[in-house]
């Protein structure tokens, strides 16, 4: 096979950025010039695409087994340490650069039907060109370091798209609550980096992974720190349990980027991470079991939220919150591959999801523009029915919720279904009782997946409609420029599993009727060995049946039963429930009004810490500052103003001449001394 | 470029150029000189960067030693000479003098209305003191340059500050000289020591590095060196000056006061306290001492920071959090450890040094310093907005721009020695975010609710050119700080061996390490007299 060499690997990332200048300095000079920036915007984005499917191309056509580095300059060397800005292209980051830049694209497509009114829509393209930047340097970067660029990059973009009308304080707390709140995981992220290097003496993923089985013990204290911290960073990032509470506030921002940079693409980042640093992660089996544990944990957790939340967006940010875990959970076990393929199918369903969100938004927010209504555009209360108005918005957002509910033969039932029997087969060894649990945890959050997606869907789409007479003049399908990329997110979430089928249901009747490839695995087999090789060495071999029995086809059927089973059920439950308009509806009690509140863990975060760390700050600066330090100071200076000359030059004003009394003094005091 | 410069005699003469225009141009404006006194010192100040700039070119970054060394007899009665040098330390910090100067006078051009011709004279004598204490390689000449410096700063405090400018300036006049003068007790002790020793009088840096102490003198010296320098950087709880001089100082004198009066103290350490010391400087309680006053400057000053209604006072006080991350990477005693301190002051001093410019034109426009007094300045001001933002997250470490490289380097030499000094450290990047993010948004975002803001105007030219190389250099150094790094490296390097050699077991006074294996104790004493 031949020599496979990346062509314009740099361009990939360049391109974005150029797209950065370019609207930036358009955002400046000619605001409303809104050409440049529809055409800017989309298309540098579109071109990475296309030299990523040009490089993908090439790659499957070569026999490729490790990642080609490409070097561009020295970024920093001091002693042995190196790190250069390079980029790596290795099977991995190619399905990632893939995934960033083609639902990339479609989502600045619908960006220009979306953002069309903003004054701002300028700006909006630079953030959104810049985001797609860092999220390739994070995904391409051949080292620890460089990756940490990306990554706090895709932070700086999320900050400033989520407070993107900043004029809206709430808008701009969330913003600065994103990157607070990033900055404890990237925390993490660092102490890991200093740690590797004195441990590894290297950054650069190459090096580190390749000398990692004989420089860490299997389940040694370094390994275990390491891997802990960096799943630090992965929480911040991915909004897992404790620190999930940005993405919801982050629905602030535009819908577009909720479904970019909150859902598909930099959300998944701590997800990449730890399937990048795998060999790490497998080494190390409690590090693993805490991302299983936690994956798990929220998986469930987010999607009880998520069932008794009113506001569309709300609802989608605690199904992301809770579908990263189950990528986590994936990752955890040492499925590799599967974390990785529900990362992909997610991107499309969950980017279709949200940008359907956003038709029906901005659908909503335009009728009650007309009628210059202030209700709340995105309050599922104030909807229903809007089938009728949107017909293509509802077909494509049902496929998503089959996808995300995990309805065979949609993308969701595959990569969703692999997760779960990979943590239930991972139920052995010293941990089997916790992996039990999980395996529960996340059959559970399962059903409520399609619980509360279904309920979205009802109450949004079906039933009466609760827009009120005049807005619903106004209610009409979005243009195509907005549901033309739906159409092809819906297609990609019917297709995108079909990928990955795993051989046990290709092979069984019926289900077998698919393409029964298990390609993203073999795709990523050359990224995933390191560490599937460590885990066969060291680790239990993995069952063959789930926890309380049954093989891989018995529960994919079963599930598959119990998704259906449930998306009747909230049919019905929902259907038949009467929905009264937000601004009449009574606030949520009881149990619903726990979940409605999210566990009031916002409110619980804010007394038992952000307050106290604002309230100690403030006694530090009083207290000891002004009061005991100052306090020191100016007494000495008193005290000294008492005595001597230095006193009386104060006191008669004359600071002018004190300087240099003093400078002459000392000059005095040299030559009494040298003059002895 | 190298061979013209030869040519003409530059590396001879560079270093007394670069002390003397100043001080000539200062003259000239005291004794009068035409033209508007605020033309005349940008002029002079230009000039003074075109002469450094060669030196960028001329400096070999091969040789640790000191360069462009010249030196003449002063009051050689006294063993007083003028002797100047560099070496990497210097040569940063000599270009980061040269090139906030004139960003500093023209980013606040409109600033000083009274008793300019003085003021621009202060600015200038202070330029002058500036880099002769980078330069100086006589001990004498160094307390002088340092002593010269406190003056000028005094005066610009004092005449041309605030409302409280005379107690900024006397508090900031008495901490500083109060640490001057132990300092200068300290350069006499070892002065006569070396007469005793030798018989000769010499102030030469070369030759007082040479004296030998003992481990009790090394600690009494270094205390009193070591206090002179915290008091500088500053370190806490030393720092108290530094907020009230910052509030009440005028801009172009905060500007200086940030980006380069604080790393004298910085510069100290490296050029005096580790080498001189190296016992005390390696001394585990001594080390440990320093470190955790860096770790409690880091959080601590960030903490206060966080709610200090006054926006120069905030930013005031991250520069204590700074200087923080410096102490950690001095006190780590690796290569990467004073690498990265060297890189945070060179940042701190373009991104501080920004933000203190970008202060400065919002108060020229508004006023008034009080962060509750903005509020949704970027939707009248957005270029406004956007470099300060920018610089804002320079100044927190964001990668790809100058803080984080700084401080990247700084916490991963802290970690190679002291990892869970480190460990504590690193959670600045968190408190940097909680102090620096809420300012920017009550600032610049939320809602125009203040009418006094509506007619707020957008950056001017030359406040845009002002602004423009230091943003250029964040991200230069963020992106590309190898040709910095290089630079530094030999230095450095030679800095940390020398300091794990003296601080063997014993010294002798040839600095031929007498023999590893001998008691410390008994041997230091003895190295007292001749070998």
């Amino acid at each position: 096979m031949a020599e496979f060499q990346p062509t314009l690997l740099w361009a990939i990332a360049l391109l974005p950025l150029l797209g950065f200048v370019v609207n930036g300095i358009a955002a400046f000079v000619a605001p409303d010039r809104k050409s440049i920036p529809t055409v800017v915007g989309p298309a540098t984005v579109g071109m990475a695409f296309l030299i990523a499917a040009v490089n993908f191309i090439g790659m499957r056509g070569a026999d490729l087994h490790g990642p080609v580095i490409e070097t561009y300059w020295q970024w920093i060397a001091v002693g042995g340490l190196r790190i250069d800005a390079a980029f790596q292209l290795d099977n991995l980051s190619m399905l990632m650069t893939l995934i960033i830049t083609g639902v990339g694209f479609l989502i600045h497509v619908f960006s220009v039907g979306y953002m069309r009114e903003d004054p701002g829509y300028a700006r909006y393209f630079a953030y959104l060109n810049l985001f797609v930047f860092f999220m390739l340097v994070l995904v391409l970067g051949s080292s620890f370091p460089v990756m940490f660029v990306g990554w706090e990059g895709v932070g700086l973009c999320s900050y400033l798209l989520i407070g993107f009308w900043f004029t809206d304080r709430a808008k701009a707390d969330a913003g600065k609550k994103a990157f607070i709140v990033n900055r404890i995981g990237d925390f993490g992220f660092l102490v890991a980096m200093f740690m590797l290097y004195s441990n590894a003496g290297s950054l650069d993923f190459v090096n580190v992974f390749e000398q990692a089985p004989a420089t860490f013990a299997y389940g040694g204290a370094a390994v275990t720190a390491i891997t802990l911290f960096l799943f630090l960073g992965a929480v911040g990032k991915s909004a897992q349990i404790p620190l999930y509470t940005w993405l919801p506030d982050a629905m602030a921002g535009p819908t577009p980027v909720s479904a970019l940079i909150h859902a598909a693409t930099m959300v998944t980042g701590g997800v990449y991470l730890v399937a990048r640093a795998g060999v790490l992660f497998s080494l190390a089996p409690i590090s693993a079991a805490v991302v299983t544990g936690v994956g798990a944990l929220t998986a469930l957790f987010a999607a009880t939220i998520g069932l008794a939340q009113y506001d569309i967006k709300k609802v989608l940010a605690y199904s992301t919150v809770s579908q990263l875990g189950y990528m986590f959970i994936g990752v955890g076990v040492g499925a590799y591959a599967a974390g990785v393929f529900h990362l992909m199918t997610h991107a499309f369903f969950k980017a279709l999801l949200f940008l359907g969100s956003g038709a029906v938004i901005h659908a909503m927010h335009e009728a009650f523009h007309h009628t210059h209504s202030d209700r709340d555009a995105q309050d599922m209360r104030n909807m229903g029915g809007l089938r009728r108005f949107m017909p293509i918005t509802w077909a494509t957002m049902w496929i998503g919720t089959l996808a995300i509910a995990g309805v065979w033969p949609f993308a969701g039932f595959f990569s969703k279904d692999e997760i779960i029997w990979q943590v239930g087969a991972h139920a052995v060894g010293p941990f089997a009782g916790w992996y039990r649990t999980f395996w529960v945890m996340a059959l559970a959050a399962a059903l409520m997946t399609a619980f509360y997606m279904t309920r979205l869907m009802v109450m949004t789409f079906h039933g009466e409609n609760r827009s009120g007479e005049k807005e619903r003049q106004h209610l009409h399908e979005v243009s195509p420029v907005m549901w033309v990329p739906l159409a092809v997110l819906a297609m990609l979430s019917v297709v995108g599993g079909w990928i990955n089928v795993p051989a046990a249901i290709g092979n069984a009747p019926v289900l077998g009727w698919l393409p029964h490839s298990e390609w993203l695995h073999e795709w990523l087999h050359p990224v995933t060995e390191a560490a599937d090789g460590v885990a066969a060495a060291n680790a239990a071999a993995p069952l063959h049946s789930a926890p309380f029995g049954g093989g891989e086809v018995l529960w994919a059927v079963l599930s598959f039963g119990l998704a259906v089973t449930m998306i009747a059920l909230a049919s019905a439950v929902i259907g038949g429930r009467r929905y009264r308009p937000a601004e009449e509806s009574p606030p949520p009690r009881g149990f619903m009004g726990v979940l409605y509140n999210a566990w009031y863990v916002d409110g619980i975060y804010d007394t038992a810490i952000v307050k106290p760390i604002l309230a100690v700050s403030r006694g530090l600066a009083r207290f000891v500052d002004t009061f005991l330090i100052d306090g020191i100071v100016n007494g000495v200076g008193q005290a000294s103003r008492a005595f001597g000359w230095v006193g009386s030059r104060l006191q008669t004003g004359q600071v002018n001449s004190y300087a240099f009394a003093l400078v002459a003094g000392v000059l005095i005091l040299i030559a009494l001394v040298v003059l002895q | 470029m190298i061979g013209l410069l030869q040519s003409i005699g530059y590396p001879d003469w560079v270093l007394n150029a670069l002390l003397l225009v100043p001080v000539i141009g200062m003259a000239a404006l005291l004794a009068g000189v035409g033209g508007r006194p605020r033309t005349v010192a940008l002029v002079i100040a230009v000039a003074e960067l075109a002469i450094s700039l060669p030196l960028w070119f001329a400096f070999n970054p091969a040789a640790a030693g000191m360069q462009f060394a010249a030196e003449f007899a002063w009051i050689p009665e006294w063993g007083i000479h003028y002797r100047v040098g560099m070496d990497g330390i210097s040569l940063m910090l000599v270009l980061l003098t040269t090139a906030i100067l004139p960003i500093a006078l023209l980013g606040s051009y409109n600033y000083i209305t009274n008793r300019e011709r003085t003021f621009y004279a202060m600015m200038l004598l202070l330029e002058a003191g500036i880099i002769g204490v980078f330069v100086a390689m006589d001990l004498f000449l160094f307390f002088m340059f340092w002593e010269i410096m406190l003056v000028p700063m005094y005066f610009i405090i004092g005449i041309w500050g605030g409302q409280r400018r005379i107690y900024a300036a006397i508090k900031f006049f008495l901490y500083t000289a109060f640490g001057s003068l132990l300092m200068l007790v300290g350069i006499l002790y070892l002065f006569f020591k070396y007469r005793a020793l030798t018989g000769d009088l010499s102030f030469a840096y070369a030759d007082l590095l040479q004296v030998p102490l003992t481990f009790g003198e090394q600690y009494w010296l270094f205390g009193a060196f070591a206090l002179a320098f915290a008091i500088k950087v500053p370190i806490f709880p030393f720092h108290t000056w530094l907020p009230d001089a910052h509030v009440e100082a005028p801009t172009p004198g905060s500007v200086v006061l940030a980006a380069v009066l604080l790393k004298m103290g910085a510069y100290g350490f490296l050029r005096f306290l580790l080498p001189f010391f190296p016992h005390a400087a390696t001394h585990p309680t001594i080390v440990m001492t320093m470190l955790v006053l860096g770790l409690i400057g880091i959080i601590y000053a960030a903490w206060v920071a966080a709610v200090q209604p006054d926006a120069k006072k905030l930013i005031a006080y991250t520069s204590v959090a700074h200087m923080g991350f410096v102490v950690l990477g001095v006190f780590a005693l690796t290569v990467r450890g004073l690498q990265g301190a060297m890189v945070v002051m060179l940042s701190h001093g373009l991104s501080t040094g920004a933000l203190f410019l970008l202060l400065g034109m919002l108060y020229e426009r508004r006023h008034t310093r009080l962060i509750a007094d903005f509020g949704g300045l970027a939707t009248v001001a957005p270029m406004f907005g956007a470099a300060f933002v920018f610089t804002a997250l320079a100044s927190i470490g964001l990668p790809g721009t100058s803080g984080f490289v700084g401080e990247f380097l700084a916490l991963l030499g802290t970690f190679e020695t002291h990892p869970w000094v480190a460990i504590i450290g690193t959670t600045g990047v968190i408190f940097a975010a909680y102090y620096m993010l809420p300012m920017v948004q009550r600032i610049w975002f939320n809602s125009l609710d203040n009418p006094a803001n509506r007619d707020l105007p957008d950056l001017s030219r030359r406040e845009l050119a002002v602004l423009a190389p230091l943003i250029a250099g964040m991200l230069w150094l963020g992106l590309y700080p190898k040709p910095v790094l290089e630079r530094m490296e030999p230095t450095l390097s030679a800095l940390v061996r020398t300091v794990e050699q003296r601080s063997g077991p014993a010294l002798s006074f040839e600095i031929e390490i007498a023999d590893p294996i001998d008691t410390p104790a008994v041997e230091g004493r003895a190295g007292g007299g001749q070998p």
